[in-house]
């Protein structure tokens, strides 16, 4: 499916997304209640097929959290963009793990570093600092001792 | 790092588990990774990686640093592949700016990737061989990968942390040795190949450790985000510089190297074709790196206007993509960079359970990590 079809079928599987213009992929926005079903429905549907989640990466926007979601799928040979808004002050989101198995450490890189919490992540510990540690890609983190100022 | 209390969920569910810790410092693990492996006689029951030895945090300097900056990191990174991380960081910035690189420069980033391809896969099958019990491979794929280096050290002044390609095209132009070095040197190359497969590849100890062990399935190997060598030997098509072309990958002749079997053996094929297939490629530009300039003219202060991009590369691991957003200013707003060895080493306990111990270093040998990538 080219862009202009992936917007067709995807605006129909749920009523609550919008789209982001200009990037490189389609881009859905969705928000946590939706995005479990929005999810299963990509991986799936035989039209959509996204079996291959290449990038999940947080973002910090100072007024809230984003997830972002690359899908791609390796049959049909399309790519997509899905951005889950993520509350700042109780930063918690469904995990997908047991849809893509990929998501499970990069879950856990993702809580580790904007300490944002996947709901039944089967193993949710930190994974490359101390557990007494802040949460260094926030946008409001400061370490006076072991960052440098320049 | 807490590595003894392993909640939420507990590693050792009773006494009777037998563990054992292989590294941080361990000779099979090629850098600081700490595996805790749950044993029940010599059968792998459980397998947990520990992270985080080498953990440098690239991606919170990358935000301090401008978009020129940024890229000198990621060297660090995939230091075996490191030409090949400043590509995509190039390509990322270049995309941002909409800056057209020119002609020569294509050329010169593709041989750069391709040498640096073959460096990479000479040191794996070195160490390959020493994690199964020979010795002597790592002594012939030195004695090569040493050439290469040399040939680096001469244009970009480094050999391992090149920092050559920068957005707009590469840093100097090449060396009026290079074409010429190159050349000299690509038939020894091709010779020493045979030399490897003789040493290594019929060997019936080595077939009898690697052939059957480590079973990945594509399924499992798309599922898990597992790219390059990994993922070819498991029969999956992901090679990037065939799906989605970069730098003039379109326009230069070569395979796309599947093996189908999806054990070590399979993976290890992929990689000896995969090394004929990066000389065909530099012998086929050698002669015909176009005049004209190396750089494209850019500002010296870079600042991409609001937005994000995307870019994947084929290093010699897997798919290495950068995620760059930009909020209008002249540093980057988040830089991720979606390293291949950090997916590739989340198969490993899809591959290594119900094994045996020895088995699991052949399959570690045959992942071909680099620590720095994946905790970076």
């Amino acid at each position: 499916m080219n862009n202009d079809d992936l917007r067709t079928y995807v605006s129909a599987l749920s009523a609550e997304i919008s789209f982001e213009e200009g990037g490189q992929y389609l881009t859905v926005l969705c928000g946590t209640n939706e995005f479990r079903k929005l999810m299963e429905r990509l991986r799936y549907d035989a039209a959509s097929d996204f079996d291959y989640m290449f990038c999940l990466s947080g973002l910090d926007w100072k007024t809230h959290f984003q997830v972002v979601y690359h899908l791609e799928s390796m049959k049909n040979g399309h790519g997509l963009v899905v951005k889950l808004k993520v509350n700042r002050e109780n930063p918690e989101a469904p995990t997908v793990c047991d849809i893509w198995r990929t998501a499970e450490f990069h879950e856990r890189e993702v809580f580790d570093l904007f300490g944002i919490r996947f709901k039944d992540h089967p193993d949710l510990r930190r994974l490359f600092l101390d557990d007494t540690w802040g949460f260094p890609l926030r946008k409001d983190y400061s370490d006076d001792k072991t960052i440098v100022q320049l | 790092m807490n590595l003894f209390d392993d909640q939420p969920t507990k590693f050792v569910e009773s006494e009777e588990d037998f563990v054992v810790n292989v590294g941080p410092q361990h000779p099979s693990t090629h850098g600081v990774l700490h595996l805790k492996i749950k044993l029940e006689g010599e059968t792998v029951r459980d397998v947990q990686p520990h992270l985080g030895y080498i953990h440098r945090s690239i991606e919170k300097m990358s935000e301090a640093g401008s978009y020129r900056q940024f890229s000198y990191l990621t060297s660090r990174m995939d230091y075996l592949s490191s030409h090949i991380n400043n590509q995509a960081c190039a390509l990322a910035v270049e995309k941002a700016i909409q800056v057209e690189v020119p002609e020569r420069a294509r050329v010169i980033r593709i041989l750069m990737a391709e040498l640096t391809r073959l460096a990479s896969h000479e040191l794996w099958w070195g160490a390959t061989g020493l994690d199964i019990g020979a010795v002597t491979p790592f002594f012939f794929s030195f004695r090569d990968r040493e050439a290469i280096l040399d040939i680096f050290e001469e244009t970009c002044g480094a050999r391992l942390t090149m920092n050559y390609m920068v957005p707009g095209g590469v840093m100097i132009d090449i060396h009026p040795n290079f074409q010429r070095r190159v050349k000299d040197l690509l038939p020894k190359l091709r010779k020493n190949l045979k030399e490897y497969d003789e040493l290594l590849t019929g060997n019936i100890i080595f077939e009898e450790r690697t052939k059957g062990v480590g079973y990945l399935s594509p399924e499992d190997a798309v599922s898990y985000g597992c790219t390059g060598p990994v993922a070819r030997g498991s029969g999956v098509r992901c090679d990037i510089r065939k799906r989605y072309p970069y730098d003039g990958y379109e326009k230069v002749q070569f395979e796309e190297i599947i093996e189908t079997g999806g054990d070590c053996y399979a993976r290890y094929k992929v990689r000896m074709r995969e090394m004929e297939q990066s000389i065909r490629i530099v012998e086929q530009l050698i002669d015909t790196i176009p005049e004209g300039d190396f750089q494209a003219k850019t500002k010296n202060v870079l600042k991409p206007p609001k937005g994000e991009w995307f870019v994947r590369v084929e290093t010699a691991r897997g798919e290495l993509g950068v995620y760059l957003v930009s909020d209008g200013t002249m540093h980057p707003y988040r830089v991720k960079f979606r390293s291949p060895n950090f997916s590739n080493l989340s198969a490993l306990k899809q591959m290594s359970v119900g094994g045996k111990m020895g088995d699991l270093v052949a399959t570690m040998a045959t992942l071909d990590l680099v620590i720095p990538d994946i905790d970076r």
